[in-house]
């Protein structure tokens, strides 16, 4: 994953325990991290409680699965959220996108593929419709797709006539499919899904190599090289036990399609958001909406942009769904904003807009997917698990809130701190804390004109 | 130095202060006597300690986090939150004025100290009451009045009323003038004189020294975290100078930069500018206004706040501010047109801000990606940002701006005030400007970062590009410009080499468009 290699400057050749926290994500997305050591602690926790029962091929498969969608929207969402806005109406978007292209699949028997180019078309059209109220109009984001969620919603149920459409056989490999058999029968795994997994370690190793080489080139000091190696062995174990265990699931069954476009959006839009031109404006946007416009960005059109992008991703996530279930129905996508927004600011992100990252709500995410499986596989009805889903969304939200009114490390500094304590007594000064404490020197703040602030 | 022994009682004592941080000792040993009735002024340079003293003092920082002994009127108080202190009777006033702008004067002086019986409010004393409190701070205005149809000075007035309800005794004002106009300013100096007639004490930060010189009966000079000495201002015949050797720990020589190179050929023109006001369409704050400026030439623009000086900044750099009726802009002799920031920054003019926190910066942002930021496409390639050089620019900067931070890569809200205006022109040299507009750029920073930023804005000119500087100091103009111009409700009314500029003609210039002096 393109996660930013941000590093702190003053890291040693020799070992330091501090180091520790440059091990994945390093400084810039330090609630990432701590977010990761909750995933890595759910998945563990439902491991033993279910007896082994999560981490089977099947399982994980149907996870991915099941979870995709959501996954997906959260991408989008991320942006949103970040930019300012807040985004009510993926599901009934998805739902309607869903049903439109299954009627004219089914009515004017256009192929598969055309079909999902409509999708994304008429995704395209209504994120422009929501982005020109948004962003053109400056009717607040909520109101607009609050709104949206009504229309598109009565609007699936008036094309669709409340009923249920069913879709081609062929459409349905987005949802259902996966990565088809080739090669040797005899290593009794999915060939490809292996080779994809061998591919990924490769691009882990190399990226890893061209960062250290990049920060160099800068005149920063890289991560000592044990750091480097740690890292690399351990995602790259992570890699290839995971790709074994959907590899060697039942066979015709390896990794699904729907991952395999998660997988690329996710790239493609942590890339997006980390390392253009537009993904700085959509942070300096939320950050500042003043000062971005002061600096030359057009923040009505990064607006637009988010609103827009949103709700491609819904209408690709509604398609999705549509070809895992076969069939597009009325109630499709009932939620679905909530749970995307739930990962979202699981994986960070502030409200106020600004803050957040792909790669933390893509995190966040599995761990409210993680959560609903598990609680699934032990029997617990779906009442309680929408309760349990509340709380850790309000308990993760509240510990990061209250850590950072306290001027405290978020949840990565508690783990850090955790991991280190034993070592170096607890008391190794976390220095992102101490300066968040110490007051800013009295700096006056010039009240802004009364005119001006507009 | 000793204080001289007068037999005034003292209020306040401060004993061995000492306030640890992890890994930072903000304050160590910090003493401070205030005698009873006097006006004592807290001087240091940013990030000194002096705002995290008066936190100590009224409970925001609470009893048991520090070390040593706090004694107000005789007796040792342990503050355990800002109420306690208040009902002790220290109040402080923020800098950031904590009043509520869609609520009324009464409303606000009244809030969470409410007259009345059982939750249920009586308006009508308080109505009385407020009425009484504003004619003791020199308030006339309604007190039905919302606070966002105040100005910040009358914003500020209803700040002391709000605390003398409270039965004051010392008043804390951390940087009580810093948004205000000089006019306004006086009027806050001379309120704070009035109370120390009335016996209450007063406790003053502020950055403007001749203010600090004009009212303090003592002065404490806070540096490093330390208590450096405490000044008798009559006795010890103090002045500004004196102030700033004690702050800095030495002789700042010549507080302004010399003037080096010639101006050159005027490259930058404004003709007969004219601009509304964003919501009430019939006032102008913007009136048939041309100025000129030269390749390597400081031109300063002074004015009251309000005259319309950022308007008329803000409106030519993409007409980022209020209608824009007419007017025209010729940069080399051509007509320009600028209709959005970016065409503006694309003709090579740049704006800072009067406001870095609110309009300068992204204050959840890095330094590094601060610095850049208004400018992407120099360091990209089609969309893409390249995040060597980004790196590799924004350390050059930190360098030769001399900004103080461990790295880049830290955020800019961890910077104080000076390193932060200095990422706010780092950002805008970045983008290469012919014309730079200054806007009250020293706004808020220490003596010594003010000095860099004299520096540094003299640095550019002698490069050959234009800078406009908006001030309201007039020291600082007539120290840095070549040439000033004056703006009085939205009119230029006045233009003067500055050679030929005293503070008293600008002044005039500033508070009427009679003068028409032919300067040239």
């Amino acid at each position: 994953m393109s996660a930013p290699t941000s590093t702190k400057p003053e890291s040693k050749g020799g070992f330091d325990i501090r180091d520790l926290r440059n091990l994945f994500g390093g400084g810039g997305s330090l609630k990432q991290f701590g977010i990761l050591g909750a995933l890595i602690v759910i998945i563990l926790f439902f491991e033993i409680w279910t007896g082994g029962k999560t981490l089977q091929p099947a399982n994980i498969i149907n996870i991915v699965q099941q979870y995709s969608y959501i996954l997906l929207l959260s991408i989008g969402m991320v942006m949103v959220i970040i930019a300012g806005h807040i985004d009510l109406s993926v599901g009934s978007v998805a739902a309607f996108t869903g049903i439109l292209v299954a009627m004219a699949m089914r009515d004017w028997g256009i192929p598969w593929w055309v079909g999902i180019i409509l999708g994304l078309v008429i995704g395209a059209a209504i994120g422009a419709w929501q982005g020109f109220w948004v962003a053109y109009v400056g009717v607040p984001a909520f109101i607009v797709t609050l709104a949206g969620m009504l229309i598109w919603r009565g609007a699936n149920q008036y094309f669709g006539d409340a009923a249920t459409v069913p879709v081609p056989q062929d459409f349905t490999v987005i949802g259902k499919g996966y990565l088809p058999e080739v090669g040797p029968g005899a290593t009794q795994v999915n060939n490809l899904t292996m080779l994809l997994g061998i591919l990924v370690v490769l691009i882990l190793v190399g990226l890893e190599i061209k960062g250290r080489r990049t920060r160099k080139t800068m005149g920063a000091a890289a991560d000592p090289l044990w750091i480097s190696i740690v890292r690399v062995v351990v995602l790259g174990a992570v890699v290839l036990v995971a790709a074994y265990l959907f590899a060697s699931g039942r066979v015709g069954t390896s990794f699904p399609v729907s991952g395999i476009i998660l997988v690329l959006l996710v790239v493609g839009y942590s890339f997006l958001t980390n390392n253009t031109i537009i993904g700085r404006h959509i942070y300096a946007v939320g950050g500042n909406k003043h000062a971005a416009e002061l600096s030359g960005v057009n923040s009505k059109r990064v607006n637009f942009f988010v609103m827009m992008n949103m709700s491609v991703l819904a209408s690709l996530a509604g398609m999705i769904f549509v070809a895992r279930s076969q069939a597009s129905g009325p109630q499709d996508g009932v939620g679905w904003e909530l749970d995307a927004i739930a990962a979202v600011f699981i994986g960070g992100a502030a409200v106020a807009g600004g803050i957040g990252t792909v790669a933390g709500s893509i995190i966040g995410g599995l761990v409210m997917a993680v959560l609903s499986n598990g609680l699934a596989l032990q029997g617990v009805g779906s009442d309680l698990v929408q309760i349990i889903k509340g709380l850790v969304l309000l308990i993760a939200v509240g510990i990061d809130v209250y850590n950072k009114t306290q001027g405290r490390p978020s949840l990565f500094g508690i783990m850090t701190r955790k991991n280190t304590s034993g070592s170096s007594g607890g008391t190794a000064s976390d220095d992102s804390t101490s300066r968040e404490v110490t007051p800013g020197g009295g700096t006056p703040d010039t009240a802004i004109p009364a005119d001006v602030q507009k | 130095m000793v204080i001289a022994a007068h037999t005034e009682p003292t209020i306040l004592d401060m004993r061995s202060i000492t306030k640890e941080f992890p890994g930072v000792k903000a304050l160590d040993q910090v003493s401070l006597t205030v005698k009873a009735g006097e006006i004592h002024s807290i001087c240091g340079e940013n990030g000194a300690g002096k705002s995290t003293l008066m936190k100590v003092l009224s409970g925001v920082y609470p009893f048991g986090t520090y070390e040593g002994d706090i004694v107000f009127q005789g007796e040792v108080v342990r503050f355990k939150d800002i109420k306690q202190s208040e009902a002790a009777g220290i109040v402080i006033i923020h800098q950031e004025l904590a009043l509520i702008p869609e609520l009324s004067i009464t409303e606000n002086i009244f809030l969470g100290n409410e007259p009345g019986k059982g939750g249920v409010v009586n308006w009508v004393e308080a109505q009385r009451r407020a009425t009484e409190l504003l004619a003791r701070v020199g308030l006339d205005d309604d007190p039905d009045t919302a606070i966002k149809n105040l100005g910040v000075g009358k914003q500020q007035l209803v700040e002391i009323a709000k605390a003398l309800n409270k039965n004051v005794k010392l008043l804390i004002l951390d940087e009580p003038t810093a948004a205000l106009n000089e006019n306004d300013s006086q009027h806050l100096l001379d309120l704070i004189l009035g109370l120390k007639g009335r016996g209450i004490s007063s406790i003053m930060i502020s950055h403007k020294l001749n203010e600090i010189e004009q009212i303090s009966d003592s002065i404490t000079i806070i540096r490093d975290g330390k208590s450096i000495e405490t000044l008798d201002v009559k006795g010890d015949g103090v002045d500004e100078d004196r102030i700033i050797r004690g702050m800095v720990g030495r002789t700042l020589g010549n507080r302004f930069p010399e003037r080096t190179g010639e101006a050159g050929e005027v490259f930058f023109e404004i003709r007969d500018w004219n601009v509304q006001h964003p919501l009430t369409a019939e006032r102008m704050v913007v009136k048939n206004s041309s100025f000129t400026v030269r390749r390597g030439e400081v031109v300063g623009f002074a004015g009251l706040m309000g005259a319309g000086r950022t308007e008329l900044a803000m409106s030519i750099f993409g007409r980022s501010y209020g209608n824009f009726l007419s007017g025209q802009v010729f940069k080399d002799g051509k007509e320009i047109k600028l209709r959005t920031v970016s065409e503006a920054i694309d003709h090579g003019l740049a704006y800072v801000s009067e406001d870095r926190k609110a309009l300068g910066l992204n204050l959840l942002d890095t330094i590094k990606r601060s610095i850049v930021s208004a400018k992407l496409t120099k360091i990209s390639r089609g969309a893409v940002v390249n995040d060597i050089e980004e790196a590799q620019i924004s350390e050059q900067y930190r360098k030769s701006l001399r900004i103080k931070t461990p790295s880049v890569e830290e955020g800019v809200n961890k910077l104080s005030g000076g390193n932060q205006q200095k990422v706010v022109l780092a950002k805008w040299m970045f983008t290469d400007p012919d014309l730079l507009i200054l806007d009250e750029p020293t706004r808020g920073i220490d003596v010594g970062a003010k000095a860099e930023i004299y520096q540094i804005i003299r640095d550019l000119a002698a490069q050959g590009k234009g800078i406009i500087m908006i001030s309201s100091e007039l020291p600082e103009l007539l120290g840095v410009s070549d040439r000033i111009y004056t703006i009085f409700e939205g009119k230029i009314t006045n233009e003067l080499p500055v050679e030929k500029a005293d503070p008293e003609t600008l002044m005039r210039s500033m508070t009427s468009s009679s003068q028409k002096v032919a300067a040239r």
